[in-house]
């Protein structure tokens, strides 16, 4: 219930109604998706959105850059480490 | 599955390992007793045992598992009030799978059930609408639980009845909200926390503004944080680099979900449906202060507590239960008295036993290595 699941939005079932079908590793399912439409991104907008479904809701448009930015700092800090044991082997540490 | 795979990578889980490792020793405290970080999440919990994160982090960290799971603080006087309800002929009585094991003081749902009561599965409310228009002569009840995660869909699936004018749908609303919880637990004596792992579904939605109390008047460090195990332990990384620098801010890990300024359409649909209630009772916690949500009376003829009477009666946990000190985090769930024995998932005294986002439920399962380290 409270943990949610990444699917793609492929379809809009009905726009007036805030209705899409939602992929979830191949399975297909309806979804509202009044939590993530607003004026800027209107249900028509919605195909090909990565969305978290919690309870037949799309909750949170999935924001791809901050993803690719906390994979980038995780990803940074294991360069660091390999650059201190690197100096470290070297003995200028 | 796009987002889960790249925050399970083991390698990375490693070096943040090291990374904390490392933290850890330079904190000072750390030398006198454990640092103890409270996720407040059931979820959080669920994780942290389904990859046994927990044994991989020094012993320096205590992890306290919070009241984060609807489930498990459920209170047994609601769970009657839904056998009451289911036990109507007229009642389709709808819940999410969770709840159908939780004990009343009587019988659970699925024993009501198996007594005849028409008690339905659903995934989602809107399946419970479904069923109400499908059934015009059978009243619907949704039996709705959860945190501000699932507020939304439910006062969305409100507004939807009430546009489309259906008749026989009404809402049993257990709807419970976290802040004044952690308040709650901010201010009990008997816990010494030094920084807490921040609900991330519950902030998606109300953003992370609402925690701004948590570091400025009790000086502790919040993380919000996913739920992939390279989350969590991305999440206690920057909890103890806080700690080691001597900051309290509320930071978000989880930025890829939750948006600092929380839905404001999901708030919007909230705040039209719920109002807070003036307090609610908590299994173990007993009563907080506005930590619950009731239907407004524009929706009353959606809230079956106005359609339906129902015992509403206060029913004392089980003595032996000790639910309350485990999830304040007083003590482990394996310290409790029944744990295992008299309390099990197949047959659960307490709450915290049934959902698999209970503590109990999740040592029960995998938290075998950790309880044998402290028996030793």
């Amino acid at each position: 219930m409270c943990l949610g699941i990444p699917g793609r939005i492929v379809a809009i079932d009905d726009a007036q109604r805030k209705l899409a079908t939602v992929d979830v590793s191949g399975v297909k399912r309806q979804v509202n998706v009044a939590c993530i439409v607003s004026d800027d991104h209107p249900v028509e907008s919605c195909v090909g959105d990565w969305v978290l479904v919690h309870v037949g809701f799309a909750m949170s448009r999935i924001d791809e850059a901050e993803a690719a930015e906390t994979l980038k700092v995780l990803t940074e800090l294991g360069e660091a480490q390999a650059e201190m044991e690197a100096m470290r082997l070297s003995g200028t540490v | 599955m796009k987002y889960v795979e790249e925050f399970r990578d083991p390698e990375k889980a490693q070096i943040l390992l090291h990374e904390i490792d490392k933290l850890v020793s330079e904190i000072d405290i750390a030398k006198q007793r454990p640092i103890a970080i409270m996720e407040v999440c059931g979820g959080h919990t669920h994780s942290i045992f389904r990859y046994g994160l927990e044994g991989m982090l020094p012993k320096e960290i205590e992890l306290v598992h919070g009241p984060g799971c609807p489930v498990c603080v459920l209170p047994m006087g609601r769970v009657d009030d839904c056998v009451a309800i289911a036990a109507r002929p007229e009642v389709i009585f709808t819940t999410f799978g969770d709840a159908m094991r939780v004990p009343g003081s009587q019988k659970s749902l699925l024993q009501a059930k198996a007594d005849g009561a028409d008690v339905r599965m659903v995934y989602s409310p809107m399946d419970a609408l479904a069923l109400a228009r499908k059934n015009p002569e059978r009243e619907v009840v949704f039996f709705a639980i959860g945190f501000e995660t699932t507020i939304p869909s439910t006062a969305l699936t409100i507004q939807q009845a009430k546009a489309e004018g259906v008749k026989n749908f009404t809402v049993f609303s257990n709807h419970i909200t976290i802040v004044p919880t952690i308040k709650a637990i901010l201010d009990s004596p008997d816990l010494q926390l030094d920084g807490f792992l921040g609900p991330g579904h519950v902030s998606m939605v109300i953003g992370t503004q609402p925690y701004a109390f948590i570091s400025r008047h009790y000086k502790k460090p919040l993380v919000v944080a996913g739920f992939e195990p390279l989350d969590v332990l991305h999440s206690i990384w920057m909890v103890l680099k806080q700690i080691r620098e001597g900051r309290a801010e509320i930071e978000n890990q989880y930025a890829r979900i939750v948006p600092e300024e929380g839905n404001s359409p999901a708030l919007a649909a909230l705040s039209d449906v719920y109002e807070l209630r003036e307090f609610f009772e908590w299994r173990g916690l007993g009563s907080i202060d506005h930590s619950g949500v009731r239907i407004r009376a524009a929706y009353r003829d959606f809230d079956a507590e106005a359609r339906f009477a129902m015992p509403n009666i206060k029913i004392a946990d089980p003595k032996s239960c000790q639910c309350g000190e485990v999830l304040k985090g007083v003590i482990k769930p394996w310290q409790c008295k029944v744990f295992g024995t008299s309390c099990t998932p197949e047959a659960p005294l307490g709450a915290l036993m049934v959902s698999s986002e209970g503590a109990c439920a999740a040592y029960f399962q995998y938290g075998g290595i950790k309880r044998r380290e402290a028996v030793s």
